[in-house]
């Protein structure tokens, strides 16, 4: 079976391509992209067309099929919150073709059966590539390492204690090293404990006034700057996960400018919402980090512009109602966010922060080098994972029909342009939303 | 005149003009707590809920004579005795006793938010009774309406709110409504009591006693609570009471016409010395007197049909 993708606007970062071009797929790999790639003979047109899929997208952009390198698909252990079938659907219905999972499940995925657990769900679902990124210390808690090199070999693909900041510096940089020996990266959530005790939002004018007790910017500088100087020493690959705050972006730019070896990723909440979201106590606007000011979200959206930071993540905390509606402080940290990324995204390019090949490369071949997978790319040969997206396309988000469990989203109700209409992996269509 | 609003969740959603018509009516209220039979039967037939999921006296008992010499039947529910120690939530707490028909739920909770996230749920009234260190609305109405009845005006007066700034929802209630009112207000208390940013609340910020006092018509002394040092928030006791404890030789350097205030339960000798607690600078009592009336007021805003 063929699938040929007509009209559209092919967008691959990967290989500088933004062009009005056909896709030819043949057995789930990319076959050929170019100008009137089929040319069926006129004779036999309808045996042809048995055989040939064909789809116009005109007026549709075709990007590599995109890539969150930040979620949480909650599976196995809090299968109540999301399991891996949902959120390979929330997946596959925002767009994404690969999905990088973090660790904090239950049990925690410390060792090579967690990970070989997670990887023969996901491939019975089928829906998304699922690359599990394994703890860096035994149950996340910070004291001995785990097995780098078996959970590389079960397939993990980056090691992360996310949620559960690496408090012990010394683990930390043998972490680092050890990673780095196997060409890993550290997914490094950078929040100093002590700083953020107790905390339910970001410290400031509005946790004074709503009298919250808040999570100051500098409970995520001051880890960014002890990784970054950790990362130099031992001239290891660190990845700074969900970066919040202005410091953050400043201290990331200044060790990249070093030429220090080092990635950084953002989620589209950090540069679209402040702490303002939160005058009404909602709870789904409740993160770690948390929402801060303003003049952390233009930061945030510089470093985008100016490549500081390299990947857009959804950071995909999806969350049951009884986990989110309870008061404030004893509310879960998290925001679903699969299903709303891409569009949220898009308004960077509305905005004229990004320009469209810009946002792709950091939601495909951005991560895909990170997370060291061979994905990314529209290249002949390679997987034929491919996301269409309506630029053009208007919509409100309905927490009530999100594929994920957790309908957790702070965007309930707000009018969103742009969609993925059609999300196809391996050269199967997963996800179709066609007008 | 009438409140916009179902609820009295925070005075920062009240406008001077319902300000001064709750001290308005409070003041009209005062007279039923002094006659030999202090009941009118205004509220007859409704039906006000207590629910306190954080330990209090004063305000509970407050809100119950309240309710009681307006004659609504009034029903305490602490959290020690409710089913919240049986784990379960507070909506599902709240959307029984919404099933009972209820005419108006007061809440005091721990929790910042807690009266808000109520208030969305039922249809019920909420006035909230303090939450977490955000809010006492029904507190700082008292204390205005205790300044006015003094100093025969809210507006153009010196405040300073000396104490836990960080933790204390009176003095946030406090600010909101004097700023409203047109008072100026100053905070003062050791740095780590001053949460970040809170000059944008239109305050005047000091780290010492003798500064912050100096010159004022009102001076509010909050209760330092114990359970904070334990926290490690400030060194100890023995250091802030000599440091900010109100006393007969640091007065001296507010107007002589000072008048001290402290939404209770005091501290004797901590945050304030015996003999300024009981002189004749102090309103403290009267301020109880008129939380009364106070919520008597808001009671009958909120549910005597005036809206």
């Amino acid at each position: 079976m063929k699938l040929l993708l007509t009209g559209g606007r092919i967008i691959d970062p990967s290989q500088g391509l933004d062009a009005n071009l056909d896709i030819l797929i043949e057995n789930g790999k990319i076959a050929e992209i170019g100008k009137n790639v089929h040319k069926p003979k006129t004779d036999s047109r309808k045996s042809a067309a048995r055989e040939i899929n064909i789809v116009d997208i005109s007026g549709m952009i075709a990007v590599p099929g995109l890539i969150d390198m930040h979620t949480h698909l909650r599976e196995p252990g809090f299968e109540y919150k999301e399991t891996i079938q949902t959120g390979s659907e929330a997946g596959a219905a925002g767009g994404f073709t690969s999905l990088a999972c973090m660790p904090n499940t239950n049990p925690v995925n410390d060792t090579r059966s967690v990970t070989e657990y997670i990887k023969r769900n996901a491939a019975s679902c089928n829906l998304v590539n699922v690359y599990p990124i394994a703890a860096v210390s035994m149950e996340s808690e910070g004291t001995s390492l785990t097995e780098f090199m078996d959970l590389k070999d079960a397939g993990a693909v980056a090691f992360s204690d996310d949620g559960k900041p690496v408090t012990n510096s010394a683990l930390m940089r043998r972490a680092l090293e050890y990673a780095s020996s196997l060409g890993m990266s550290i997914i490094s959530h950078c929040e100093d404990t002590c700083l953020s005790h107790g905390g339910s939002m970001n410290e400031g004018f509005v946790s004074t006034e709503l009298g919250l007790q808040g999570i100051p910017n500098i409970a995520e500088d001051a880890i960014v700057a002890r990784d970054i100087i950790i990362a130099e020493y031992t001239g290891a690959l660190l990845h700074i996960a969900h970066v919040s705050t202005a410091g953050a972006v400043r201290l990331i730019r200044n060790a990249k400018a070093r030429g220090l070896r080092l990635t950084a990723e953002t989620a589209p909440h950090y540069f679209t919402l402040t702490d303002e979201a939160l005058r009404e106590f909602d709870t789904c606007a409740k993160v770690n980090p948390p929402l801060r000011t303003l003049e952390d979200v233009n930061a945030v959206r510089e470093g985008l512009r100016d490549g500081t930071i390299d990947v857009i993540a959804s950071d995909h905390a999806p969350h049951a109602s009884t986990d989110k509606e309870v008061e404030f402080e004893y509310a879960s940290f998290g925001i679903t966010g699969l299903e709303t990324s891409l569009a949220l995204s898009l308004r960077l390019v509305d905005d004229g922060i990004l320009t469209l090949g810009q946002l792709i490369l950091g939601m495909t071949a951005n991560p895909a080098r990170i997370v060291n997978i061979p994905k990314g790319t529209l290249k002949t040969g390679v997987d034929a994972d491919i996301t269409v997206i309506d630029p053009n396309r208007n919509w409100t988000v309905d927490r009530d029909r999100l594929r994920s469990k957790g309908k957790n989203t702070p965007f309930h109700g707000q009018a969103m342009k742009g969609k993925a209409i059609m999300t196809i992996m391996g050269g199967e269509i997963k996800y179709r939303d066609l007008p | 005149m009438k409140l916009t609003n179902k609820d009295i969740l925070g005075i920062k959603e009240l406008s001077v003009d319902e300000i001064n018509l709750i001290l308005d009516t409070a003041a009209s209220f005062i007279e039923v707590s002094t006659r030999e039979i202090k009941k009118v039967p205004t509220l007859r037939g409704k039906t006000v809920v207590n629910l306190f999921f954080e330990a209090s006296t004063r305000t509970r008992t407050s809100f119950e004579i309240a309710g009681k010499r307006l004659s609504a039947d009034t029903i305490n529910i602490s959290a020690t005795t409710s089913s919240v120690v049986k784990g379960e939530t507070l909506i599902d707490t709240a959307r029984n006793l919404e099933a009972m028909n209820p005419d108006a739920i007061v809440i005091r909770h721990s929790a910042a938010g807690a009266p808000h996230m109520l208030a969305r749920m039922v249809k019920q009234s909420i006035i909230n009774a303090g939450d977490g260190a955000h809010e006492h609305p029904t507190q700082a109405l008292l204390d205005m309406m205790t300044i006015k009845e003094k100093k025969g005006t809210v507006s153009g007066l010196k405040v300073a709110i000396v104490g836990d700034i960080a933790h204390s929802r009176v003095a946030r209630s406090n600010i909101y409504g004097l700023t409203k009112m047109g008072s100026h207000v100053i905070v003062a208390g050791p740095a780590m009591m001053i949460p970040r940013d809170i000059a944008r609340m239109g305050v005047t910020v000091y780290n010492n006693l003798a500064e912050a006092i100096k010159d004022v018509d009102i001076i509010m002394m909050l209760r330092i609570q114990l359970e904070r040092q334990q926290q490690k928030i400030f060194p100890s006791l023995r250091e802030y009471s000599s440091y900010f404890c109100l006393n007969r030789q640091n007065i001296k350097l507010a107007k002589e016409d000072v008048l001290v205030m402290h939404p209770g339960p005091i501290n004797r000798g901590i945050e304030i010395s015996p003999d300024i607690a009981d002189g004749p600078y102090s309103i403290i009592l009267d301020q109880v007197t008129n939380g009364v009336a106070v919520r008597m007021a808001l009671l009958y805003l909120l549910i005597g049909g005036q809206r």
